[in-house]
């Protein structure tokens, strides 16, 4: 089933979503090099001219298809921890309150120990 | 009175007297590893680096200490790919350690540890079994839309797989779930065994998370995405969100949790089988 977004679009999101987990020096991490590495040596024309073969030449690359599955599982595993982590913290971090909030709730105020 | 319980503390010795408790035995460190689920670890270190160990195995350094596995172990990776995302994974932290947004890590410590001693055979009797309650095999008898989208949703998947691996599964709407032939278990078996311990270990996870051994051979195949396939597997969900509404604190939390969880899976599994060799063509293809 080829209903998988195209290649420059998953680099794109996947060093994306690496900027926003690193920061301005996501360049300089291993995972950045490993990407670009390999999105580089699969990359694919189509249709593919004599003059812009690919690395193994051929118009449906197996391993091609692999990678392209492999970078897209990538990117979805990226982009959703980020997102439920993202609600995590919106609906479900807020912990316990703390005494003085839970003694206002009922209108009262938590005694002062003297001296 | 308090000198007999004294005595009674005494006699039970090693339990009740937690300074006794050996500081190198695996069952300390386990505990303390896993103390920060009530505690919050804070990071504790500023680089995260892979370095190449003995036997070509990749191992994650934090600054200049080793990562370990909560069973004591060394954490060692066998290709250097899964150890970039585990890397990732750690550098990703930020002020604090979230052990539960960190899925790779995680099955590579089950990998490692394998604290439920598994061997390959019960991991595959496992998944086996867990194909005669498949969710793309159990129907509904109504509604009817539900039941509709279930033919037209799940149907192409189960042909797909039937015709892949030459198999009969079916789908059944009643309680008992579909009869499963023996000659199916057989050619999923085989099949299963080319796999190694880490990828089994990879894709036990994802048929857990998914509940469907058919979705998820799907994914192991390339033949669904992630996506899609944690579509199919919340189909009846989907289509009561889509009658009664959208609740984001539980339907989108659930729906991105599952999809991480998934796609860790399915990452881990295609790392830990896959090999990459490089063939050299003959040079007058190329000019052809």
């Amino acid at each position: 089933m080829a209903a998988l977004l195209p290649p420059l679009r998953v680099c794109r999101g996947i060093l994306k979503e690496l900027r926003t987990m690193q920061g301005p020096k996501y360049k300089l991490s291993p995972a950045y090099s490993y990407i670009m590495d390999q999105f580089r040596k699969n990359k694919a024309s189509s249709p593919p001219t004599a003059s812009q073969l690919t690395v193994t030449g051929e118009m449906y690359c197996r391993a091609q298809q692999e990678a392209h599955h492999d970078s897209h599982t990538y990117l979805c595993l990226l982009a959703s921890s980020r997102t439920h982590l993202a609600l995590h913290k919106l609906y479900h971090g807020k912990g316990d309150r703390s005494r003085e909030e839970v003694a206002g709730l009922v209108g009262l105020r938590l005694p002062t120990q003297p001296g | 009175m308090f000198r007999s319980i004294v005595r009674l503390q005494s006699q039970f010795g090693n339990i009740l007297s937690p300074n006794k408790v050996c500081p190198r035995s695996p069952h300390f460190r386990f505990a303390f590893k896993y103390s920060s689920a009530i505690t919050e670890r804070k990071r504790f270190y500023q680089d995260v680096s892979i370095s190449q160990g003995e036997g070509g195995l990749y191992e994650i350094n934090l600054d200049r200490k080793k990562l370990k596995t909560p069973g004591g172990k060394l954490f060692t990776v066998p290709n250097e790919v899964l150890a970039i995302a585990v890397a990732t994974e750690w550098d990703a932290q930020r002020d604090t350690l979230k052990f539960y947004t960190m899925h790779l890590t995680t099955l590579c410590n089950t990998a490692l540890d394998n604290p439920t001693q598994r061997n390959k055979e019960q991991m595959i009797n496992a998944a086996l079994k867990f194909l005669e309650t498949d969710t793309v095999c159990y129907r509904v008898d109504e509604p009817h839309g539900l039941v509709e989208l279930q033919k037209n949703e799940w149907d192409p998947v189960l042909h797909w797989i039937e015709n892949r691996y030459y198999v009969t599964i079916g789908s059944s709407s009643s309680i008992l779930g579909p009869e499963i032939p023996e000659a199916t278990k057989d050619t999923f078996r085989q099949h299963l065994n080319s796999y190694n311990f880490w990828s089994l270990t990879g894709l036990e996870f994802v048929i857990t998370q998914l509940k469907s051994v058919v979705l998820s051979m799907g994914i192991v195949d390339r033949h669904l995405s992630v996506e899609q396939a944690v579509l199919l597997s919340r189909l009846e969900e989907e289509y009561q969100i889509q009658h009664w509404g959208n609740v984001e604190w539980a339907h989108d939390y659930d729906m991105y949790e599952l999809r991480a969880r998934t796609a860790a899976g399915a990452l881990f599994v295609h790392l830990s089988s896959e090999s990459s060799n490089v063939k050299r063509k003959l040079l007058q293809d190329r000019e052809g």
